[in-house]
């Protein structure tokens, strides 16, 4: 039974990062109806940043909150620079685009900090979390700072007016432009939001998986797979599905015989191939409708 | 997904349904092209024999990727997973069954079209992204699922498996590289006229009638769910022979040689050389093979950055790749005329 508590709570720590990429993946999502894959090297790029911040003698805190800053600046640039001028582009293109932006990134992070793995500190601690044994004080943090975050946007996208001016812009673009939403810069903070989300992920998976350029490949397919489980149109979804996600992957890495660590990733694939099959929407988002 | 991205997939630039005439550089160009093909390895080295050869296969994967978006309109990151299916299996039958590497080549194909169809059959109920997504996941995937232990005995793990290059046969006086080539300049123009011709055909128009408006397609009577497995299936059995192919020049394989980044830089080729122009294939392939190179050689560790710039640069002037490029020049031609 204390395997059985132990990998459900590890399982929520690990889910709490898949809930941000699942989060930041549904925001782009909802505002430009893309997946985009290039998510996880940007937060990738942005942990890099706070590491060099800390580097130069910033504390963490300081360090965390400036990458925020600088990763939704980076968003927005990145939005108008390079993904503005493809809105009306075929998904193909796009797809191209995003791919085209994972090479960019993954390759300049390697240029500049190079392909060695780093430790990257914690400012909670490892030890056991209040004496017990079941978690470390590292996770605990992961829940906690992505519990405040979620609670934030939660704050913000239903009680601020820019928070409801970007669920209408992301709902019907048409409409809200026709009560006087500025479309084009909703879908922009849309980015630079997702890009600060993405980085909260990476700075907090970051003492775990230890930071270098590839660090985020498997996180964002377990990103992906939260988001589809919970449903690409739904934020609530996408967290649920992060933790869900977390938490299965850890059961199944204990429980299944055979699967253990090698082949949780297949794990994702299985997941998010059952989910589209029998319910494409997923858990909370909206169904398609196809009109001709 | 909603209506208006659903379109977008429509108006990928796309394979005109003309019967005749599909190659718009005129048969002058590719009986020029060809020649080249089959004379140049008589005067290069080794080592330009085995990237031509590469060149080639690369061509064969990229087209097969082509057959399914630009025909049928559904697109995949996932080609990887079948080109590395189709290594395994070639490399497997030759080393551990002995069997003749000719052979190998439609055992491959035949299995991954096998289990293409298969997974047509879920990605059925996917379009646009959620294709790329589930493609995407496959492509993730693989190498893990090839280093998995119980399969060790005959994949050889993490190590891989090395391949014996296949000698020259009926005493012909050729180097090994030589004769590589050959056979798979052979079996790709045998392919290319086979893809070309399945696009003009009944099925090939099927195909385009689903990728312009599935729901129309469907009330006038084509098999829906039939023809988007059947590209599926095509496309990863195209692929699946490249790979053997691959496993068979390249003399080894490993999981970590069938990695996302293939899937992408099959992508990528397939972007640059033009979506739905089957002779833009070649170029696409040259692309993916020579610009890396070209790349590492300024600076190490750039080969991405380059790739990523050179992608946008394509994706925001030549949009249509190199399809583009060729109708310019025919356009300057006529001028002249």
């Amino acid at each position: 039974m204390e395997l059985f508590t132990n990998q459900v709570l590890a399982g929520i720590a690990t889910g709490a990062i898949y809930a941000c990429m699942a989060l930041a993946v549904v925001m782009i999502y909802q505002a430009i109806d893309h997946l985009n894959f290039a998510q996880g090297e940007m937060a990738m790029f942005s942990t890099f940043i706070s590491w060099q911040l800390m580097q130069w003698g910033i504390p963490y805190w300081w360090a965390f909150l400036a990458t925020l800053i600088i990763s939704f600046g980076g968003g927005i640039l990145i939005e108008r620079l390079l993904f503005k001028p493809l809105a009306k582009a075929p998904v193909l293109t796009n797809v191209a685009g995003f791919i085209a932006l994972f090479a960019i990134v993954n390759s300049v992070a390697g240029l500049t900090w190079d392909f060695t793995i780093k430790q990257y500190p914690t400012p909670f601690g490892s030890s056991p979390f209040l004496g017990s044994q079941l978690i470390s004080t590292h996770q605990a943090g992961m829940i906690g700072v992505t519990l405040l975050m979620l609670i934030g946007l939660y704050l913000f996208f239903q009680f601020t007016r820019i928070g409801l001016a970007m669920r209408a812009a992301a709902a019907l673009p048409e409409s809200a432009r026709l009560v006087g939403v500025n479309t084009s810069w909703m879908i922009a903070l849309g980015w630079g939001m997702a890009s600060a989300i993405g980085a909260v992920a990476g700075i907090l998976i970051a003492p775990v998986v230890f930071l270098e350029p590839n660090m985020m490949g498997g996180v964002l397919v377990y990103g992906f797979a939260a988001a589809v489980l919970g449903g690409l149109t739904s934020p609530l979804g996408a967290v649920l599905g992060g933790f869900l996600v977390g938490v299965f992957e850890n059961l199944a890495g204990t429980y299944i015989p055979g699967v253990g660590n090698e082949l949780k990733l297949p794990i994702a694939l299985a997941l998010i191939i059952t989910v589209l099959v029998v319910k494409p929407a997923g858990l909370l988002g909206r169904p398609i409708v196809k009109r001709v | 997904m909603s209506a208006a991205a659903e379109d977008a997939v429509a108006e990928a630039p796309a394979v005109e349904a003309v019967p005749k005439r599909a190659m718009t550089l005129g048969t002058g160009a590719s009986l020029v092209i060809l020649a080249a093909l089959l004379i140049t390895p008589v005067f290069v080295k080794n080592f330009v024999i085995f990237q031509m050869t590469m060149l080639l296969i690369y061509g064969l994967a990229v087209l097969a990727l082509n057959i399914l978006t630009g025909g049928s309109g559904q697109f995949s990151l996932g080609q990887s997973a079948f080109y590395a299916l189709g290594a395994y299996t070639s490399a497997i039958l030759m080393e551990h069954v002995g069997m003749n590497y000719v052979l190998t080549l439609p055992i491959a194909g035949l299995i991954c079209f096998a289990l293409g169809f298969l997974f047509g059959q879920p990605a059925l109920r996917l379009s646009g992204v959620y294709l790329a997504l589930a493609t995407f996941a496959l492509a993730t995937a693989m190498p893990q699922l090839l280093k998995l232990g119980f399969f060790e005995h005959w994949t050889g793990g993490v190590q891989g498996l090395v391949v014996t290059k296949p000698d020259a046969p009926f005493d012909l006086p050729m180097s090994q590289d030589k004769w590589l080539y050959y056979f798979t300049l052979v079996i790709s123009i045998g392919i290319y006229i086979a893809s070309v011709n399945l696009l003009r055909s009944r099925s090939g128009r099927a195909f385009m009638a689903i990728r312009d408006n599935e729901i129309a397609a469907s009330a006038m009577g084509v098999d829906v769910a039939l023809y988007k497995t059947l590209a599926f299936g095509v496309s990863a059995c195209i692929t699946g022979i490249a790979g053997g192919l691959g496993a068979i020049a390249v003399q080894f394989v490993a999981p970590d040689g069938y990695t996302f980044t293939l899937a992408i830089s099959l992508f990528l080729g397939m972007v640059v050389g033009g979506v739905g122009w089957l002779p833009g294939s070649i170029v696409g392939s040259a692309f993916i093979i020579f610009v890396p190179n070209i790349a590492e050689s300024i600076s190490k560790g750039l080969s991405g950055a380059v790739f990523g710039v050179l992608l946008f640069l394509v994706i925001f002037l030549v949009p249509h790749g190199a399809r583009d490029v060729v109708k310019l020049v025919e356009r300057r031609r006529s001028w002249k005329v």
